[in-house]
């Protein structure tokens, strides 16, 4: 192996080992994807079909996720050997940190708010 | 010209905005200015620009913008122990009435400083530029995968030490504690620009960070040499690509933390304001998430530089290096579990408070492991006393220290009669002193004669090392007295004359250390001075054991001629032993990156963006901002990006290096 190409990178035109593009139709198909994704949530605001702010709010971030996962699998093409699994790895990690500090930031949060006179309670605002 | 246009251009900038009134930043300002003067006419006068602009500030060789990276860390450490000694005399003099010689809003500014400079603009740079120069040495490739971005990563820092330098003579600095927690940081009750410089100094310097964290990933990734499996990567190695994981998975919370607090202090949000449903403390939380893998950023490379030292200088193979991987790789991972320990006493609950408790001492396992490993590789070694295996027994005996009493500050209870006390000041200087700057300078020692080609001093290095070893111990013993005493941190003025005697300790301390400092800067001048008698010509000049050691001292700008072949740990070792050949002939052109100043151009627009956003000149911010974007797109179009050194050079390069080693024997 050369480290030339990668050095320099200026007219590297290879895109490492196992990174797949995409075809026209898988394209087309994120693109449909991502666009009903978005299209149900805009319209389940819109109407207001379900009955609560609440639930309709929690689809929707159902739905983001989903779209989250579109994209990385046909605009990213990310799978599970993309990269000698050096993806995979990544993204298994991003996910582990991003639900240590969400998760572990709304427990603090809660159990801070619990214990300790809410701020809104205090200054009489809402 | 009427106020109103003079609003428009300088902002809040006035002629009231500069510290005429406080003597000791005239007095300061006095002397940098002279200073600097004689250094830029100096460079004038021995025609050194076009020198300095060619070879060092356009360069995008990983080794010299390590070196670039390590002269910004010394400098800085000189601005930021200077603040440190005029905390310590003031603790040491305000007593029975006295005032001191620092007004509050001085000393404030003075601590804030010291905090943010030490972490981001010293221990930051230390680090980076030594993963920097070693990491592609170690892992036989000819530089980072991004040599431009590793340029522009590295002027990004500079901005941001840049604006915190220029927040001493224009205007002041932010008054709040070096991490800036709101409300007080909060417009309200920060309403000058110290925290906005705060802030730009981060923003613009956290780009470089993450930038150059990416950068070290994926060289280590992808440009490791044939047979270098990962679990055949020297510790330092490993230790490198762990702390830059942590980089990248935490700088941007850092970096959102950081916007969210200027929407506030800019546009009026309410996410950390007291009123309207803010929450100051989930600012807390939140900084939190990014400062606890920080100190492990900090930690790790610095861990790493102790296996390296420690199994040269024993002539060992480290002992135990699977475990020390899997010890690194744990810490990483436990680094993100433990950061509520940092606010035990914000009012969450027992639960929480105990399953924070118990994840901070659990990380006290895999960091005793490697001490073990560390112990074990020196058992029954023929170990050397040089000055890194000095400084590494230090490191070995001062963070052991550090690290029990933090695993006492990690008991929730204990934490609430000690939190905010010089208890925990003594604590977190005794592992990032102990720690991060004793694995500086081992690693500066062990690696100088490898950057350029001669052993430092050993006379005035270890002047250096009793100085600073001592020094330490005096200037911060006293503190955990102090602390358990119940004296808090950040205070300006004493009562009690009892205490007295111990910040007096504790100043004499802070002057060995700065003995120390000063004998480091003799160790640098005098070994220029007696570099003939110094000089190490078989690059090899400790009989050490990785890939970094098997080519020339300094390398030449490609590193290898040949990329190198591994078959073991400890690679240069098993070469040696296999009785290795340098090749002399075959020799071809090496394709390498090309030199550019587009770093060093955006960076500069960025810092002129970060001072127009701190002052209000809007049109500075907005003009810096397009500059930036114009100078981005049209790097674009810049198609001189690599170059062959031709064959003859490598061969001319290849051939002196053979004439001095033949010398040598």
């Amino acid at each position: 192996m050369s480290t030339d190409t990668h050095a320099a990178g200026a007219h590297d035109h290879h895109h490492g080992d196992g990174h797949a593009h995409g075809t026209f139709s898988s394209y087309m198909l994120g693109f449909v994807l991502s666009v009903v994704l978005t299209a149900i949530p805009f319209w389940l605001v819109m109407s207001g079909t379900l009955p609560s702010k609440q639930v309709t709010a929690l689809v929707i971030m159902a739905f983001a996720v989903v779209q989250i996962v579109v994209h990385m699998i046909y605009f990213l093409h990310m799978n599970t050997t993309s990269e000698n699994g050096w993806s995979m790895m990544a993204l298994i990690f991003t996910i582990v940190m991003v639900v240590i500090a969400l998760s572990g930031s709304l427990w603090v949060m809660s159990h801070l708010n619990s214990n300790m006179m809410p701020i809104h309670q205090m200054t009489g605002m809402k | 010209m009427s106020p109103e246009l003079l609003k428009l251009i300088f902002g809040r900038l006035g002629i009231e905005s500069l510290p005429l009134h406080e003597p000791i930043v005239v007095g300061t300002f006095v002397v940098v200015a002279l200073g600097g003067v004689a250094l830029l006419g100096g460079l004038t006068y021995f025609r050194l620009w076009g020198y300095l602009w060619r070879e060092w500030f356009t360069t995008v060789d990983h080794k010299r913008i390590g070196i670039m990276y390590m002269i910004l860390g010394i400098v800085m450490l000189l601005r930021g122990f200077a603040d440190a000694l005029m905390m310590r005399g003031q603790q040491m003099l305000a007593f029975g009435g006295s005032e001191g010689y620092l007004n509050a809003h001085h000393y404030d500014q003075v601590f804030t400083a010291h905090g943010v400079i030490m972490i981001f603009f010293v221990a930051m740079p230390l680090v980076t530029g030594l993963m920097n120069y070693v990491v592609p040495l170690q892992i036989g490739a000819r530089d980072v995968s991004f040599p431009f971005l590793n340029n522009f990563s590295f002027w990004m820092t500079v901005g941001g030490a840049v604006l915190v330098m220029a927040s001493l003579f224009i205007g002041e600095f932010a008054r709040t504690g070096w991490l800036a927690y709101p409300p007080l940081s909060n417009i309200g009750y920060s309403p000058d620009v110290g925290v906005d410089y705060y802030i730009w100094a981060l923003q613009v310097a956290g780009v470089g960070t993450t930038l150059s964290g990416i950068n070290l990933i994926c060289t280590i990734v992808k440009l490791r040499c044939p047979g270098m499996t990962m679990m055949k990567m020297p510790v330092f190695t490993w230790t490198s690509l762990c702390t830059n994981v942590l980089i990248v998975a935490s700088f941007p919370v850092l970096t959102v933390v950081l916007a969210l607090l200027s929407l506030d202090r800019y546009v009026g949000t309410n996410f950390f304001t007291n009123d309207f449903g803010g929450s100051p403390m989930m600012y807390v939380n939140l900084i939190w998430i990014w400062g606890h893998p920080e100190v492990y950023i900090l930690v790790l490379p610095a861990f790493g530089i102790f296996s390296e030292v420690t199994s040269a200088f024993s002539g060992k193979r480290l002992f135990g290096y699977t475990s020390m991987v899997y010890a690194t790789v744990v810490i990483t991972i436990l680094s993100y579990l433990v950061w509520l320990h940092h606010f035990f006493t914000m009012g969450s609950g027992a639960s929480v408070n105990s399953f924070f408790g118990i994840t901070t001492m659990i990380i006290s396992i895999p960091t005793g492991a490697k001490m073990f490993n560390w112990l074990f590789t020196m058992y029954r070694g023929r170990i050397r006393y040089e000055l890194p295996m000095m400084w590494t027994i230090a490191f070995m005996l001062t963070f052991v220290i550090g690290g029990m009493t933090g695993v006492l500050l990690a008991v929730p209870p204990a934490d609430f009669v000690l939190h905010n006390s010089l208890f925990l000041i003594a604590h977190f200087h005794n592992v990032i002193i102990g720690g991060v700057v004793f694995g500086a300078f081992a690693g500066i020692n062990y690696w100088f004669p490898k950057a350029f080609g001669f052993k430092l001093d050993p006379f005035w290095g270890k002047m250096s090392f009793w100085f600073w070893v001592t020094g330490f111990y005096l200037a911060f013993m006293p503190l955990y007295v102090l602390g358990l005493m119940g004296v808090t941190r950040r205070l300006r003025v004493f009562d009690d004359p009892s205490l007295q005697i111990w910040f007096v300790i504790a100043a004499i301390g802070a002057l060995f250390v700065f003995i120390g400092i000063l004998s480091m800067l003799m160790q640098f001048a005098v070994s220029l001075l007696k570099r003939e008698q110094l000089k190490d010509v078989t690059g090899d000049p400790w009989d050490a054991r990785t890939l970094e050691w098997a080519t020339s001292s300094p390398p030449p700008d490609y590193n290898f001629a040949f990329t190198p072949v591994v078959h073991d740990n400890d690679a240069w070792w098993d070469m040696k032993k296999r009785g290795y050949q340098r090749p002399l002939t075959g020799f071809k052109p090496i394709h390498m990156p090309a030199s550019t100043g587009t770093g060093i151009i955006l960076a500069g627009f960025a810092t002129a963006m970060g001072f127009g956003l701190i002052w209000y000149m809007w049109w500075l911010a907005a003009a810096s901002f397009i500059a930036m974007l114009a100078v981005g797109i049209g790097h674009t179009f810049n198609y001189h990006r690599d170059f062959d050194i031709p064959a003859e050079d490598v061969i001319r390069t290849e051939d002196a290096r053979t004439k001095l080693l033949a010398g040598a024997k």
